[in-house]
């Protein structure tokens, strides 16, 4: 491909891809990202595409795509443009499906989606799970081949680079972003338009953005479907944004876990550097811009700010006091600009759209959509993309389908391990930076894990505080010597051996780590404890008091033993415990020896018969 | 040594300092661990401390100062992992080959990690065997799977 020098060949070639891609009639979409591909995607796509070929119709195309976010039902197609919805795959089910659906537009009903009452759902967009979801930036997710830029140009696709390259002041695209009321995706909530002014004004030159990739946050993956469905959606935003601070470089700074994601943003800036997107004179407007990947090391505390950028600088990533703020004074001690990936993701919407239309969707502090990662103990598993506003309740219930199993709801995480637990009392509370920071939680970067009532909450907060004592970076004392100091608290409460001060000492210990941490990772560390203790208090009284864990998740508080009514002798259970603790012969009833037991859980899970259980 | 395969490492970061954790995760692919020898030799011809490579190489998880095994378990104890069960897994694999986390079989066949979540929480409880994850997994479906390495082995054998 010849690099594009105008704005007028862009859209030459954007009318040239009309004429190819609009003969394309029935487009098979197979999702192909990380979750997908683990649940099986891959062998689909290769059964279709082998089979598509037999057809021999040019009007028939099979794309491998981002996920379409419903993970729980994959693997899974789409078939467009009816947007016919088959799940839970097996490469056995493509030729039924090419000989009824493609070839005469019937639908495999054991294939679609079924509702509670056993309703066929076909098509997409009528699945309970996308009803209440509107999707801004993920629109294109499932739609576009990620490792295709023609895909993404076809469907408008660096229009708002174009625009902003051929009439927009950098002002003007900072005052746009600043109505707009975008507020950055990565945890804080910072207004965006307002960092990218005070870029612009620092002086100092070179400046950089940076994008933020390192989605650190456990249960979530919001960050990493957007770059594997849409990276050019990121990249085209970081143009912009360079574009408005004046920068020239910049940074992805993405995570090491994600092979598949750097992979797909690699091809993407390689073809964005081919069709003249990045690199000298972009479109001919006289700017440059050019992006370069840093593979993060997988460190947590390197998604804060300070720390990846020491991180960029190859240096141990340790965070730094912030006097002089980064806009100022940041990688290389020159005014950089960072922001999460899906905060990128949102300017070309914003400038194409323009800042009403951004801004008329969500409540009056947060606007626009929120993309979340459902996961835990709800039905409905999978990546949703909402308007702000909309109530947790709608999220689990509505759009998640409820608790698994039909188990009672316990409480929701988000935030990471800088969040905490919101109980079910605050279901109805409206998803707002600013009222999940009232409840003591905050809106985070978008995991949400739903918990019922097997999750043990004194357990949660240990797992978080083990988590952060990992992560700590160490240089400053009070995270440091705090986190250990909760954490040995926490243990010692799960193992029954805790006193009824330990929680005040808890909180004693928290309020320090607020005051005097260094960095956030500090400062927020306390967050899963404390809401845990405001809205579980019962939950630790029964641990300390009672030396009872009632989710049944404290090793130490519980006791596996054989139900012999139940117990068939089928010998499966001995023989799978790992330290040989289950004596019995074959058709007699087993009994568990509690002396070398180690209560992994392994026989209650493995037993057909459900004879193990738990005290 | 392999003077010649570190070196174009080294060529394609630029021979930058700056670039020395992206340097570093070179070697951990190609050898899927960091060899002293190598350590030494980057720290010579970039004029970097030895103490300050050890210092990125023992901060940042990606790296191991260990050889792996020859299939790398990954057993994700991230939140939504977690409250699915994951930890049972990890328990079961520290029974099972009597090595903690970060640790290899004394045979070189397995290496054990945990990790924090790897973006595929949806259908967790996730295990990563060498580049291919497992999704929905659980103390019985790890040890099938392991069962069908370890047979692959004695095949081999
Ligand atoms: C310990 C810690 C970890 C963080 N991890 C991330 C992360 O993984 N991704 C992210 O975008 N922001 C993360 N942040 C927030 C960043 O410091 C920063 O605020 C954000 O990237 C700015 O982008 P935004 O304004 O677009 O949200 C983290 C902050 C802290 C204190
Ligand atoms: S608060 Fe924790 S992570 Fe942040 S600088 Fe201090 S020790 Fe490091
Ligand atoms: S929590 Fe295990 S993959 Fe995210």
């Amino acid at each position: 491909m010849k690099k594009i020098n105008s704005f007028e060949e862009l859209e030459k070639l954007r009318k040239k891809l009309k004429g190819i891609k609009d003969k394309e009639k029935i487009i098979i979409s197979v999702c192909m990202e990380t979750g997908c591909i683990a649940a099986g995607s891959e062998e689909i796509y290769r059964e279709l595409r082998k089979e598509i070929k037999k057809v021999k119709n040019k009007e028939i195309k099979v794309i491998k795509t981002g996920c379409h976010g419903f993970s729980e039902v994959d693997p899974a197609i789409v078939i467009y443009p009816e947007k016919i919805f088959y799940i839970r795959l097996s490469p056995n089910d493509v030729k039924e499906i090419i000989e009824k659906t493609i070839k005469k537009g019937e639908i495999v009903e054991r294939l679609t989606y079924k509702d509670e009452k056993g309703q066929i759902i076909p098509y997409l967009d009528q699945i309970p799970f996308y009803k209440k979801q509107k999707r801004l930036v993920l629109s294109l997710n499932g739609l576009i081949d990620p490792e295709n830029i023609e895909d993404y140009i076809y469907y408008g696709g660096y229009t708002a680079l174009s625009k902003v390259l051929s009439g927009m002041s950098p002002e003007e695209v900072i005052e746009e972003i600043k109505k707009s009321g975008l507020r950055g995706r990565g945890g804080g909530g910072f207004p965006t338009g307002k960092k990218w002014e005070y870029c612009r004004k620092a002086e100092g030159y070179p400046k950089y953005v940076i994008c933020n990739a390192d989605e650190g946050d456990p249960g979530a993956f919001m960050d990493r479907s957007v770059i594997e469905g849409n990276p050019h959606s990121v990249i085209e935003g970081m143009i912009i944004g360079a574009y408005a601070i004046g920068s020239n470089e910049g940074y992805v700074y993405i995570r090491h876990e994600y092979p598949l994601a750097l992979k797909r943003l690699k091809i993407a800036i390689e073809q964005a550097r081919e069709y003249g997107f990045l690199g000298e004179n972009i479109l001919g407007s006289g700017f440059s811009f050019d992006i370069d990947i840093v593979r993060g090391g997988g460190a947590f505390v390197c998604g804060e700010s300070t720390a990846l950028m020491a991180s960029i600088e190859g240096k141990v990533g340790e965070p730094r006091a912030k006097y002089i703020h980064t806009v100022e004074k940041g990688l290389y001690e020159k005014p950089t600009c960072l922001n999460n990936v899906e905060t990128w993701a949102n300017v070309p919407f914003i400038i194409n759209n323009g800042w009403e239309k951004f801004a008329e969707i969500g409540t009056d502090t947060s606007k626009g959509t929120k993309i979340f990662s459902l996961v835990g103990k709800v039905k409905n598993t999978g990546l949703v993309e909402v308007p702000m506003g909309i109530t947790l309740r709608e999220i689990i219930f509505d759009i998640g389908g409820g608790i698994k199993e039909n188990k009672k709801f316990k409480g929701v995480q988000t935030g990471g391990p800088s969040g905490g637990v919101i109980p079910e009392k605050y279901l109805d509370l409206p998803v707002d930076f600013d009222r999940l920071n009232e409840v003591g939680s905050m809106m985070g970067s978008g995991g949400m894990i739903v918990m019922d009532e097997d999750t043990c909450m004194v357990d949660v907060a240990r797992y978080f505080l083990n988590f952060l004592k990992e992560e700590s970076c160490g240089k400053c004392v009070p995270c440091r010597e705090g986190i250990n100091q909760m954490l040995e608290i926490l243990n010692r409460i799960t193992q029954g051996k805790g006193k009824k001060e330990d929680i005040e000492i808890l909180k004693e210990i928290s309020d320090f780590m607020q005051k005097a941490s260094l960095c956030a990772l500090g400062t927020t560390a306390p967050n899963p404890v404390l809401t845990t203790i405001t809205y579980f208090y019962d939950e630790y009284i029964n641990h300390i008091e009672q030396k009872k864990c009632s989710a049944g998740v404290c090793k130490d508080l519980i006791e596996y033993f054989v139900n012999t009514e139940k117990c068939t002798g089928c010998t499966l259970c001995a023989k799978n415990c790992p330290v040989n603790a289950i004596e019995g012969e074959r058709k007699k009833i087993h009994k568990i020896n509690k002396e070398k037991c180690i209560k992994c859980g392994i026989c209650f899970t493995i037993c057909k018969f459900n004879a193990i259980e738990r005290k | 040594m392999r003077k010649l395969e570190v070196d174009k490492i080294l060529e394609k970061n630029g021979w930058s300092k700056n670039k020395i954790v992206g340097i570093l995760q070179d070697i951990q692919d190609s050898y899927s661990y960091l060899p002293e020898d190598i350590l030494i030799y980057i720290s010579e011809k970039l004029n970097i401390p030895l103490s300050q490579i050890y210092s990125i190489s023992t901060f940042y998880r990606a790296f191991s100062l260990k050889p792996k095994g020859k299939y790398r378990i990954k057993v994700c104890l991230g939140t939504a992992c977690h409250v699915r069960g994951g930890y049972m897994i990890a328990e079961f694999l520290k029974n099972k080959f009597g090595i903690l986390p970060g640790e290899t079989t004394e045979d070189g066949l397995f290496s054990f990690d945990t990790v924090n979540c790897l973006g595929a929480c949806a259908i967790g409880p996730i295990v990563v065997i060498n580049e291919k994850y497992y999704g929905q997994m659980d103390v019985r479906k790890t040890e099938k799977i392991i069962k069908g390495l370890e047979n692959e082995k004695n095949k081999q054998f």
